[in-house]
């Protein structure tokens, strides 16, 4: 059987532009994402990312190069449909994509296309409303909710196709602190319980902390891909991305003497060191 | 004085039906003039509900407000409150209409009733204080301008006005980090300079903690904590909204719960790394 899995290889995207000048959004990228990975994709504005993430279920084609999907090239036509069941895309901004008046009936609007038979579209939405935190709202209407919980109105809809890959552009710039907190929490929820591979772009570094790992992308080329911990500790090469507060705090302690692990991005991570700190000093 | 007294506001949205939902619940505080208040609170906890009542834009189901000592409810003085509070709203840059940004600034000018010289001063007053260059804008459409600048065009228009009041919800949602600072640093300044008071909504807090002189939490309607920024940090109860707080007050809160002596009052990621030193150093 073929790779399971993301891959880009060589991947080149060209936008036409003005006089033929044709505007390049991606160089040259090669990449591979295993299933069960949980992702970040950061850069810029302009650096390529929502591209990326376009070319990851089709709605993209590459210019040159080969996006594989579980082994189906995406430039095959007859697989098409089958891919954009295999990876499901949430946008920034979830209003864009949520078409019915009531959320069970938005849940179920996926399922409701592959003719499923009712229950299993019960089912699904029941898994969905459970898996997002949403069974009170079941009967709203979607304008109703908040940003937050719009945006996991879409997520469940997407998770309704049960996809193998969840790939999410920007979902939290529309949302508020606490929301964009919650939002990361459930994501990494489907990761470690449904075994959902997460790509997730986002500004914010403290949503990608928890990430395995994050994928740099610099005037569309591909810029670094390691551990949270090490971009973030290189910071000052890769311009515009402010590291999250907790990488700083970590930074000042040692520099106070203090022994910390470098690898701290979260802030589990760092209370537990800290306790442990403060008993081997008392 | 206060500027603005809020005496047990409460407002619900589709009242009497099955989807009737609370936004302020018996809402108390003040604010006094000249201070730059910040409001914050998660989505749906009632922040932009609350500033619609500062212009008399909504009304409280029960309860007062009175701005600049009288109340909200009085119908005559509803038609004068739009020139005493400036109110720039979520994604301002959403309600440009006009074909220049000249004729934008000018809008709420004319309606005020300014001859055209005063109008024309305080439109490149206001573009300058937004740091755009009146020259330059004036006869261009603000529909050609990037998402950043039609946001300080919005502002600007409110700006103009020169209310004594200004209210902004959320001004910097959806900007990079260069455009929200670039806001931010405009509002302090005006602020300063022409002494008005400052009512100002963020979904991020950490913008307010350098910011605001006082902070409100709304919390599912209700004030949560009302005081200066640092006391409200320092306070024993946040845990239950403590989402809001950026990581590096969130670490010093779960410590406190941990049991350590250590006081939460910090507003910069520098004070927090200090005040850790100082505990592990046996301080606490």
């Amino acid at each position: 059987m073929s790779f399971k899995g993301i891959q880009l290889l060589d991947v080149t995207k060209e936008y036409p532009g003005n006089q033929d000048i044709k505007t390049c959004a991606l160089k040259k990228v090669n990449l591979t994402i295993k299933p069960g990975e949980f992702v970040g994709i950061v850069g810029k504005n302009a650096s390529g990312k929502t591209t990326l993430a376009r070319l990851l279920n089709g709605l993209l084609l590459p210019s040159q190069g080969r996006v594989m999907i579980n082994g189906m090239d995406t430039r095959d036509r007859r697989m098409r449909m089958e891919i954009r069941r295999r990876v499901a895309m949430v946008f920034q901004n979830p209003e864009n994509q949520i078409v019915s008046p009531v959320v069970e009936e938005e849940i179920a609007f996926g399922p409701e296309n592959l003719n499923l038979p009712h229950h299993e579209i019960s089912r699904r939405v029941e898994e969905g409303l459970k898996l997002m935190g949403l069974r009170e709202f079941r009967h709203y209407a979607p304008h109703l909710l908040s940003g937050g919980q719009k945006q996991r109105v879409a997520i469940a809809s997407a998770l309704a196709m049960q996809p193998d890959y969840l790939v999410l552009d920007e979902p939290t710039s529309m949302l508020d602190q606490s929301c964009r907190r919650e939002l990361i929490e459930h994501l990494h929820i489907l990761n470690k319980q449904q075994g959902i591979t997460i790509v997730l772009i986002s500004h914010c570094m403290e949503d990608l902390a928890g990430a395995d790992r994050l994928v740099v992308l610099q005037q569309g080329s591909l810029f670094a891909d390691a551990p949270p911990w090490e971009i973030f500790r290189q910071d000052d090469k890769i311009v515009g991305l402010k590291p999250p507060d907790i990488v700083r705090m970590v930074e000042l302690l040692q520099k106070m003497g203090f022994n910390l692990d470098n690898k701290i991005t979260t802030r589990a991570e760092m209370v537990d060191q800290l306790c442990r700190l403060s008993k081997s000093v008392i | 004085m206060s500027i603005i007294e809020i005496c047990d506001l409460t407002y619900s949205y589709n009242p009497h039906t099955s989807f009737e939902k609370k936004a302020l619940d018996n809402i108390s505080f003040t604010i006094e003039k000249g201070e730059f208040l910040g409001i914050v609170g998660t989505n749906g906890s009632g922040k932009s509900t609350l500033i619609q009542h500062f212009n008399g834009l909504l009304w409280p189901e029960s309860g007062n407000i009175f701005v600049l000592g009288r109340n909200t409810r009085d119908k005559n003085y509803r038609d004068q409150l739009w020139k005493k509070v400036g109110l720039v709203f979520q994604f301002p840059e959403q309600q440009l209409f006009e074909a220049t940004v000249f004729d934008e600034l000018a809008y709420g000018l004319r309606n005020m009733g300014l001859n055209k010289q005063e109008i024309d001063t305080r439109v490149n007053e206001a573009l300058e204080n937004v740091g755009l260059d009146p020259e330059q804008l004036r006869t261009s459409s603000p529909f050609c301008l990037s998402g950043g600048m039609m946001r300080r065009v919005a502002v600007a228009s409110i700006l103009a006005m020169k209310q004594e009041i200004l209210v902004l919800d959320e001004p910097t949602a959806g900007l990079d980090p260069e455009g929200s600072a670039h806001i931010l640093q405009t509002i302090k300044k005006y602020q300063q300079e022409n002494k008005v008071t400052v009512v100002l909504v963020s979904h991020c807090i950490n913008e307010l903690i350098l910011l605001a002189d006082r902070l409100v939490v709304l919390d599912n309607g209700k004030v949560g904590a009302w005081g200066s920024t640092r006391d409200v940090l320092a306070q024993d109860d946040l845990q239950h909204y403590d989402r809001l707080f950026p990581d590096y007050i969130r670490i010093l809160f779960d410590l406190k719960k941990h049991g350590w002596k250590i006081n939460t009052g910090m507003l910069t990621v520098e004070e927090a790394a200090n005040e850790l030193g100082r505990v592990l150093k046996g301080g606490g």
